[in-house]
């Protein structure tokens, strides 16, 4: 596995005001082929995608936030998200979906994909990827 | 493993220089393009941000913005996109804060 | 070092486009490789053949193309971004029902992978957008 890469895709805008959460996605579902290293983080306006109960019905758009409940079946894990940027727009974790991923080597125990962690721990993540992805 | 951020919106149109900034580690560079250029103005309420950061920025766009180098907070270098180049090759990654 | 450029805009509504494009020139000037330089949201309309920008301001376009043609550049339109947006090259036209191509020279279009095996083969991949 000398050629696996530690990728992380970040993302720091809202959903359905532009088209770069929705676009930032389909990277990485193609991207989850690759098998790399994968992991997501999603901070400032990011921590929005990620909200319960969205219903795009009134603005006709297609309602993509099933989509990251799917990630897990692409061995998609590590969704990080930043607890300065929930607080700052008065969300918890209970606002977010609860994502989860299966863990085959411990008999498909259902486990949570969503770390919550401090801009520093970001940081230190960020620092430790080697390609970093912006949309 | 020293990064480089790039940021490339006014401080005062957004958050992205603040959240640079706050995240950056220290070994890591920053450079302003584009409408960043704007964080460097010395007395601009950002450019406390800029304490203690390794900063460059893009020299073509102050020009374009008419910004002189005096006007700019002190210790920033000055950069051509030749010399933005170097800093990608001499950090291990670039971070695009959009 | 190895590059892979990414272009997240359009041309002369954001800079990054210009930006990108003098980057990877420099890149270029200095021996560099660049890998491939990819366009994604509005990125992909940096590849139309059909602009007619003011005779006294730069053609975003013809620069990249020229740039490509010099230089053998692997530049690509993301597949699922042209779509959306109108970009077509023969096979698209085929494919869904066009009656038209618009596509400019030195571009292609192509899936996301590209932009991901970048990501792989490179020593840097350096994001232009908003």
């Amino acid at each position: 596995m000398s050629d696996t890469k530690k990728f992380m895709y970040i993302n720091r805008k809202a959903p359905y005001g532009t088209i770069y959460a929705w676009e930032s996605l389909e990277v990485v579902l193609i991207g989850a082929a690759f098998e790399q290293d994968v992991s997501l983080a999603f901070l400032d306006d990011g921590v929005f995608q990620l909200t319960r109960g969205q219903d795009t019905r009134g603005i006709g758009m297609k309602n993509f936030s099933p989509t990251y409940a799917a990630l897990g079946d692409y061995e998609i894990n590590k969704i990080y998200v930043e607890k300065e940027s929930l607080e700052e727009r008065g969300l918890t974790l209970d606002d977010l979906q609860h994502l989860v991923w299966e863990d085959e080597d411990e008999d498909y125990a259902e486990k949570d994909s969503i770390r919550l962690v401090s801009r520093t721990e970001l940081g230190d993540l960020m620092a430790e990827q080697d390609v970093l992805f912006n949309f | 493993m020293a990064m480089l951020h790039l940021v490339n919106k006014s401080p005062y149109d957004g958050s992205s220089l603040n959240t640079a900034a706050s995240i950056m580690k220290s070994g890591d560079k920053l450079l302003l393009i584009e409408d960043g250029v704007y964080g460097a103005i010395k007395n601009g309420k950002s450019a406390a941000l800029l304490n203690g950061l390794n900063v460059s920025v893009l020299g073509p766009d102050l020009a374009a913005r008419g910004i002189s180098e005096d006007r700019l907070v002190d210790g920033v270098t000055i950069v051509d996109y030749a010399g933005f180049v170097d800093l990608v090759e001499a950090n291990e990654k670039v971070q695009s804060w959009l | 070092m190895k590059l892979t450029i990414q272009v997240n805009e359009g041309p002369y509504q954001h800079q990054s486009s210009d930006t990108a494009y003098f980057f990877t020139k420099a890149a270029i000037e200095k021996g560099h490789e660049v890998f491939r330089v990819f366009f994604y949201h509005d990125g992909v309309n940096n590849g139309t053949r059909l602009t007619t920008p003011p005779q006294d301001d730069r053609n975003i376009v013809k620069r990249w193309t020229e740039l490509a043609q010099e230089h053998n550049i692997d530049m690509v339109l993301c597949v699922a971004a042209a779509q959306r947006r109108g970009l077509v090259d023969e096979g698209e036209a085929q494919r869904n029902g066009k009656d038209a191509t618009n596509i400019a020279p030195g571009f292609r279009i192509s899936g996301l992978g590209q932009l991901v095996e970048g990501g792989i083969q490179s020593d840097r991949l350096v994001v232009f957008g908003d």
